[in-house]
């Protein structure tokens, strides 16, 4: 076992899967010598070369096409679109070429490419570097959307997206990069598709993603000593959502609340909450409540994030509402 | 490359036959949707795609009837996926602007103004990986040259030195817009130089000047010299799509054009300068015309794919 951030185990996912196979190859603005934006793609270059590991222009449509060219000619790319936010840049590729070729064409392709992207929900970078869009990818058939919270997850799910034979939109958050945590030697990979229970509980389903997951967690510690326990469920990949788990916890607890970074309308929130609403209606005790940023771009300066979105703070509250 | 100019007039006519009468099928109201017409532009995909092996690959884009033929898709087939039908080349999912054959090296057309063009240079990155010599070629018309994924495939393309063949089939009507609307400088093919390749401009109703700059590109590409831009001068007869009124251009400028058609042009050089006798190429239009002929009763004929295949293959196993 090795305590790892979760930064290392995104560099370590792609390195294990660089060395298991030649066709895996990585391209994105300052990946190679610089070792990426964020540090993520540290020493591949040294180590796989400048073959398969390349620096692009900046020019996130071309990113983005030479990895479904590629990825259609026997390649398993990896390709890095520094935030979130530019991916109206390379939407093109992405929502009518990566994600449409394999329907298609009936199959004749495969599209085994990653995108990995990051959003920065709460770091202050201002209103071009504060989204979060997973809600925009995941309304796309075809692109499957993954989100991890802990680094051992991040692991496990980006070896499996580089093995995916789908066009996988891979979303770190920034400040996750730098949290520790254990992560076993063995290889070991992490189904996409498949919501994990990060905490038990019987009293309130909470659905939290990305950087959401930790401040779930902190509230239920609060909770805890309050007499309440909830149950927090990390989707991990947000498309295909794996409702499944969420609505079999629904029914145990009768009450769901959804906290996510994604906007409060036409949100992953939403879409959770209406799912569970269809599936579960009559097994819930109070209707489903989101906690969202609200309907509105982000200017500049942490303390907009912060007042904008969720924390733990706000998710006690919402729970003993839940709870009345 | 095909020696027998025979062979490449067979070419021109399967694709002139193909849309000729693709174009009445849509008249007599037996198409299903909208129909780019390719007819004029023949000699650009059969120059281009003469050098080309199926190893080499082509992404095509909304007018792609030409590029698959003349690279030797299945005509049947190829016509079934037109009509969207069961039998087509992509189970008549794809339908007149998207047929692929991965087997040929064919990666689909795009119903994305330009949007073929990131996926050729991405093709290209795999064939410069593959080091066998490799080409890929993205077909994209003049209006697709003002869309940025062209400056950006350019750039990137020049950069890594990608065997790359970029062809513009300059038709001059970018869907309705004249082209001399929407630029100030007529020629493309300079804008290669500010990238850092070769660019040149060629007659595309030439079909034997098509194919000479065609293998100097391909030429280039395969011996790891990187990327060309070839623009062809050449002219769409129909609108942007068939029921298009062309209100935007006058019959008489149609009709020059069609006087320079390049079907006819490579008739009369086999008549003028090779000595076949007339009676020959006479048989050989017939042969090819019952060929689409038979390829469309086919594809009119064939089962539509049944509803419920839509929901098949959005991911893959």
């Amino acid at each position: 076992m090795a305590n790892k951030t979760f930064c290392w185990a995104i560099i370590d996912a792609m390195r294990e899967e660089m060395e298991r196979d030649d066709s895996v190859i990585l391209i994105g603005e300052d990946v190679a010598a610089a070792g990426g934006s964020f540090g993520a793609t540290r020493g591949l270059f040294d180590k796989f070369g400048p073959a398969r590991v390349r620096d692009t222009p900046i020019s996130e449509e071309i990113i983005v096409g030479l990895g479904v060219g590629a990825a259609m000619t026997g390649r398993r790319p990896i390709v890095e679109i520094m935030f979130i936010d530019f991916l109206g840049l390379c939407l093109d590729q992405i929502a009518n070429q990566a994600a449409k070729t394999h329907y298609i064409y009936d199959g004749l392709f495969k599209m085994p490419l990653v995108i990995r992207t990051s959003t920065a929900v709460e770091m202050g970078i201002g209103p071009h570097h504060s989204q979060s869009w997973e809600a925009i990818v995941s309304h796309i058939p075809g692109l499957k959307v993954v989100m991890p919270s802990t680094p051992r997850d991040a692991k496990g799910l980006l070896k499996a997206a580089i093995r995916d034979n789908n066009p996988v939109v891979f979303i770190e958050h920034i400040a996750l990069h730098r949290v520790k945590e254990e992560i076993e030697d063995d290889e070991f990979l992490i189904p996409l598709g498949k919501a994990d229970v990060k905490r038990e509980g019987r009293d309130v389903t909470v659905v939290a993603t990305g950087l959401m997951v930790a401040r779930a967690l902190a509230a239920a510690e609060v909770l805890s000593k309050e007499g309440v326990e909830i149950e927090v469920i990390d989707p991990r990949t947000i498309s295909p959502l794996d409702i499944d788990t969420i609505v079999e916890s629904v029914r145990k607890t009768n009450r769901a609340l959804v906290v996510t970074s994604s906007l409060k309308q036409f949100g992953l929130g939403s879409e959770v909450s209406a799912e569970i609403t269809e599936r579960a209606f009559f097994d819930l005790d109070q209707p489903v409540k989101r906690l969202s940023p609200p309907f509105t771009p982000v200017p500049f300066g942490r303390q907009f994030d912060e007042y904008l979105n969720p924390n733990a703070d706000s998710i006690v509250s919402a729970v003993r509402e839940l709870m009345a | 490359m095909t020696q027998d100019p025979l062979e490449i007039y067979r070419r021109l006519l399967l694709i002139r036959e193909c849309e000729a009468q693709l174009n009445d099928a849509f008249a007599k109201n037996r198409f299903p949707g909208y129909l780019h017409s390719y007819l004029g532009q023949e000699a650009c995909a059969v120059g281009v795609c003469d050098g080309l092996t199926d190893s080499d690959v082509i992404v095509s884009n909304h007018r792609g009837r030409g590029h698959y033929l003349a690279k030797g898709m299945a005509v049947k087939p190829m016509m079934a996926e037109m009509f969207g039908k069961a039998s087509g080349v992509c189970g008549g999912r794809g339908g007149e602007m998207h047929a692929a054959d991965p087997s040929i090296g064919v990666l689909g057309g795009n119903g994305i103004v330009g949007g073929g063009l990131p996926i050729a240079a991405g093709a290209a990155l795999s064939a410069q990986m593959d080091g066998r010599g490799a080409v890929a070629v993205a077909f994209f018309g003049e209006g697709a040259s003002n869309n940025g994924s062209f400056g950006e495939t350019m750039n990137v393309a020049a950069a890594w030195k990608l065997p790359l063949f970029l062809v513009c089939e300059n038709n001059l009507y970018a869907e309705m817009t004249p082209f001399d609307q929407t630029v100030a400088q007529p020629d493309i093919a300079l804008r290669a130089a500010g990238y850092g390749m070769p660019g040149e401009v060629v007659d595309g109703n030439d079909v034997f000047a098509v194919r000479e700059a065609a293998a100097r590109a391909i030429a280039r590409a395969r011996s790891g010299e990187g990327p060309t831009l070839l623009e062809l001068k050449t002219y769409r007869w129909g609108g942007h799509f068939e029921g298009d009124p062309r209100k935007y251009r006058t019959r008489e400028e149609e009709d020059e054009w069609k006087a320079r058609c390049p079907v006819a042009r490579v008739r009369k050089i086999l008549i003028d300068e090779r000595g076949i006798e007339a009676a020959q190429l006479t048989a050989l239009e017939t042969q090819v015309a019952s060929e689409i002929a038979e390829a469309i009763v086919f594809a009119i004929d064939s089962p539509l794919p049944e509803p419920e295949t839509a929901l098949s293959k959005v991911y893959a196993a």
